[in-house]
C-alpha cells in the first residue's frame, strides 16, 4: 500500500505582487518503506510539497492522503496525532537552543503525554541509534552541524514515526558530513522500514541513497521514476542540468578537459554500468567504423551502490556513421542519449 | 544634619522605593506576560493571527504609553482610591505604577517572543505540539534570555517612575528628593537621594544581565 499519496496538488500563496502558484497540480504516489527524493533548483516547490505532506502548508486545491486517509478530512486534534508519525528533519536543525540534547529529544515524548523518567530513558536510546550517548548534556550550541543534525533524527524518531520527511536536511553540511548523514537515514530506513522523503537541490544526495526520484520545475513534476533510470536516460532539460552539476561537482571526478577547436560533430552522452565496463566499447567503436570520436568527458559516479560511468562523446564533423555507432553503443548495453545542449 | 531621623527616613525611603518598584514588577508581569504573548500570537505572523484582537491591544498599549507617566498618576486618581482606600502613600503608588508598567512590559514581551527562530515553531509543529504548548514549551523557553534583559529594563523604568510619584506624596526616595530638595533647599540630602537611586538601578541592572548570561545556552 502506497504510504503517501498527493492528487493533484495545487498551492497558491497571496504576495505584495498578486498570486504565486508555488506548486501546480502536483501528483506523486510514495510507496510504504522507499527512500524518495524530490529534487529541483530553488524556488522549486520542493519545501512547499514536503510541508503539505503534513500540512504544515495547507494545499490550495488537492488532496494528500497518508495511508489511505485524507489529511484535509482530518479535525486539528487528529491532525496533530496524525503528525506524530510523521516525523521531520530541517536544513537549519530547528533544535531548542535552551535545552540539553536529551530534553530535545525528549520533547515530542511529552506531547505524547510521556512521564520524563520514561521519556529520558526513550531519548536516550534514541541518542545511542545516532551515535551521540556522550552528548546528552550538551546544548546545540556546543556541536557541529552533523551533530545537530543527528539530534534532530533522534528526536524525529522518538515518536515511533512510520514517515521522516527530510527538508534540504544536508544542504548546510559539508560533503562528508553529508555522507555521514545519508548513511544514517539508510541504516534508519533499513532497520525500522520508514519512508523516507528527502527535498535537496543535489543529485548526489538523490544518487546516493535514493531509489525513486521526482523531479520539480516552478511547481510541477517533470520527470519521476527509479534513480537509475533517470539517470541514464534524463528526459527533461532539468534532470540533465542535475545531473550534469553533480558531476561538475564530483571531487577528482576524473574529468577529461576539450579542445574546442576540433568540437563541431554531434554531440551523445553515454552511460555505461560496471558489467559493460569489461569490453573496450570506445577503443573497438573506433577500430570497427575507422572514424575518430571525441571524449569530451569521462567520468563516473556511484549510484545507487552500483558504478556508473558516463561520458560525453563527440562524432566526427558530418560523420555518416553516426547512427550506426550509436545503435552499436546501445547493443553493448549502453544508455544513449543526446546531449547537444551540452556546454563545457 | 545628619541626625538620626535623617538616616532612618532615607533608609525607610529605600524600603519604600524597593517596595514599590518590585511590587508593580510583579503585578505588572503577571498581566504584561499575558498580554505580549496575546500580542505575539495573533499578529499576523503569529501562531494564531487575529487581526481584531491585535489591533485593540495593540491600540491600548499605545495609548497607555503614550501618557506620561505623572500626568497618570493624577488622571487615576480616582481608580487608585478605590483599589487601595487613599491617594498618597507607596501602597497608592503602586497602583499607577502597574497601569503603566502593564502595557510597556507587555510590549516588551511581544518582541522578545517575536525573536523566537520561526524554524523552531515550525520543527515544534511538524511533532503535532498544540499552540498552548509551543507558547509554554518553546516561545517562553526559547525566549529567555531576552525575557530576562527586559524583566531589567522594566524595573529600571519603574523605580524612575517611581521616583516620579514623589510629586504627590507618593512615598519613597523620589518624596524625599523632592521635598527636602525642591521645597526646602537641602540640596544634600537630595544629592544622596539621587546617588541611592542610581545604585539601585545598577544593582538591579548588573544581577539581571549575570542572571540572564547565566542562563543563556547559546554560547
Amino acid at each position: 500500500m502506497s504510504e503517501i499519496k498527493i492528487e493533484n496538488v495545487c498551492k497558491s500563496f497571496l504576495s505584495k505582487d498578486g498570486n504565486v502558484d508555488a506548486l501546480k497540480n502536483v501528483s506523486l504516489t510514495i510507496e510504504s518503506g522507499d527512500i524518495y527524493g524530490i529534487i529541483g533548483m530553488s524556488g522549486a516547490g520542493k519545501s512547499t510539497l514536503v510541508r503539505c505532506m503534513n500540512f504544515l502548508e495547507v494545499p490550495t486545491e488537492g488532496k494528500v492522503l497518508i495511508d489511505g486517509k485524507s489529511l484535509g478530512d482530518f479535525s486539528k486534534k487528529e491532525l496533530r496525532k496524525q503528525r506524530e508519525e510523521i516525523g521531520m528533519i530541517f536544513q537549519h536543525f530547528n533544535l531548542l537552543m535552551q535545552k540539553t540534547v536529551l530534553e530535545n529529544v525528549c520533547f515530542p515524548l511529552y506531547i505524547q503525554g510521556k512521564k520524563k523518567a520514561e521519556a529520558r530513558k526513550r531519548a536516550a536510546e534514541l541518542l545511542e541509534i545516532v551515535g551521540l550517548s556522550d552528548k546528552q548534556k550538551a546544548y546545540p550550541a556546543q556541536l557541529s552541524g552533523g551533530q545537530k543534525q543527528r539530534v534532530a533524527i533522534a528526536r524525529a524518531l522518538a515518536s515511533d514515526p512510520k514517515i521522516l520527511l527530510c527538508d534540504e536536511a544536508t544542504s548546510a553540511l559539508d560533503p562528508q558530513t553529508t555522507s555521514s548523514i545519508l548513511e544514517l537515514l539508510k541504516d534508519i530506513n533499513q532497520r525500522f522500514g520508514i519512508t523516507i522523503v528527502i527535498i535537496t537541490h543535489q543529485m548526489a544526495v538523490v544518487r546516493e541513497i535514493c531509489n525513486h526520484v521526482a523531479i520539480l520545475k516552478e511547481g510541477e513534476v517533470v520527470e519521476t521514476g527509479l534513480v537509475s533510470e533517470i539517470f541514464n536516460n534524463p528526459k527533461s532539460a532539468v534532470a540533465r542540468e542535475l545531473i550534469r552539476k553533480d558531476i561538475d561537482s564530483g571531487a577528482g571526478g576524473g574529468r577529461i578537459g576539450t579542445q574546442p577547436l576540433i568540437r563541431s560533430g554531434e554531440i551523445i552522452r553515454i552511460v555505461f554500468s560496471e558489467n559493460s565496463a569489461f569490453e573496450p566499447v570506445i577503443a573497438n567503436l573506433i577500430l570497427t567504423f575507422h572514424e575518430p570520436v571525441n571524449i569530451l568527458r569521462a567520468d563516473t559516479k556511484n549510484v545507487g551502490g552500483v558504478a556508473k560511468g558516463e561520458m560525453i562523446l563527440e562524432f566526427a564533423k558530418d560523420s555518416e556513421n553516426a547512427e550506426a555507432m550509436k545503435q552499436y553503443l546501445r547493443e553493448r548495453g549502453l544508455a544513449v542519449g543526446e546531449a547537444n545542449d551540452y556546454v563545457d | 544634619m545628619w541626625t538620626k531621623e535623617v538616616i532612618n527616613m532615607i533608609i525607610q525611603g529605600i524600603g519604600e522605593t524597593l517596595y514599590m518598584t518590585l511590587v508593580s514588577t510583579l503585578i505588572g508581569y503577571l498581566f504584561g506576560i499575558p498580554m505580549g504573548v496575546l500580542l505575539a500570537v495573533s499578529d499576523k505572523e503569529g501562531l494564531r493571527p487575529n487581526p481584531v484582537l491585535y489591533k485593540v491591544l495593540d491600540v491600548i498599549a499605545n495609548i497607555t504609553r503614550s501618557i506620561p507617566f505623572l500626568i497618570l498618576l493624577i488622571l487615576i486618581q480616582p481608580f487608585t482610591v478605590f483599589v487601595v482606600g487613599k491617594s498618597y502613600g507607596s501602597s497608592a503608588t503602586i497602583v499607577p505604577l502597574v497601569v503603566a508598567a502593564i502595557p510597556f512590559i507587555g510590549r516588551m514581551v511581544e518582541s522578545s517572543l517575536k525573536e523566537v527562530d520561526k524554524g523552531v515553531i515550525e520543527a515544534a509543529r511538524s511533532m503535532g505540539a498544540s499552540d498552548l504548548r509551543i507558547i509554554v514549551r518553546v516561545l517562553l523557553v526559547e525566549a529567555r534570555t531576552s525575557l530576562i534583559t527586559g524583566a531589567t529594563i522594566a524595573i529600571g523604568t519603574i523605580l524612575g517612575y517611581s521616583a516620579m510619584a514623589g510629586c504627590i506624596g507618593g512615598g519613597g526616595l523620589g518624596d524625599i528628593a523632592i521635598r527636602y530638595g525642591y521645597y526646602r533647599y537641602q540640596a544634600d540630602i537630595m544629592v544622596v537621594t539621587v546617588v541611592l537611586l542610581v545604585l539601585l538601578v545598577q544593582v538591579f541592572q548588573t544581577v539581571g544581565m549575570a542572571i540572564a548570561n547565566r542562563l543563556d545556552k547559546r554560547k
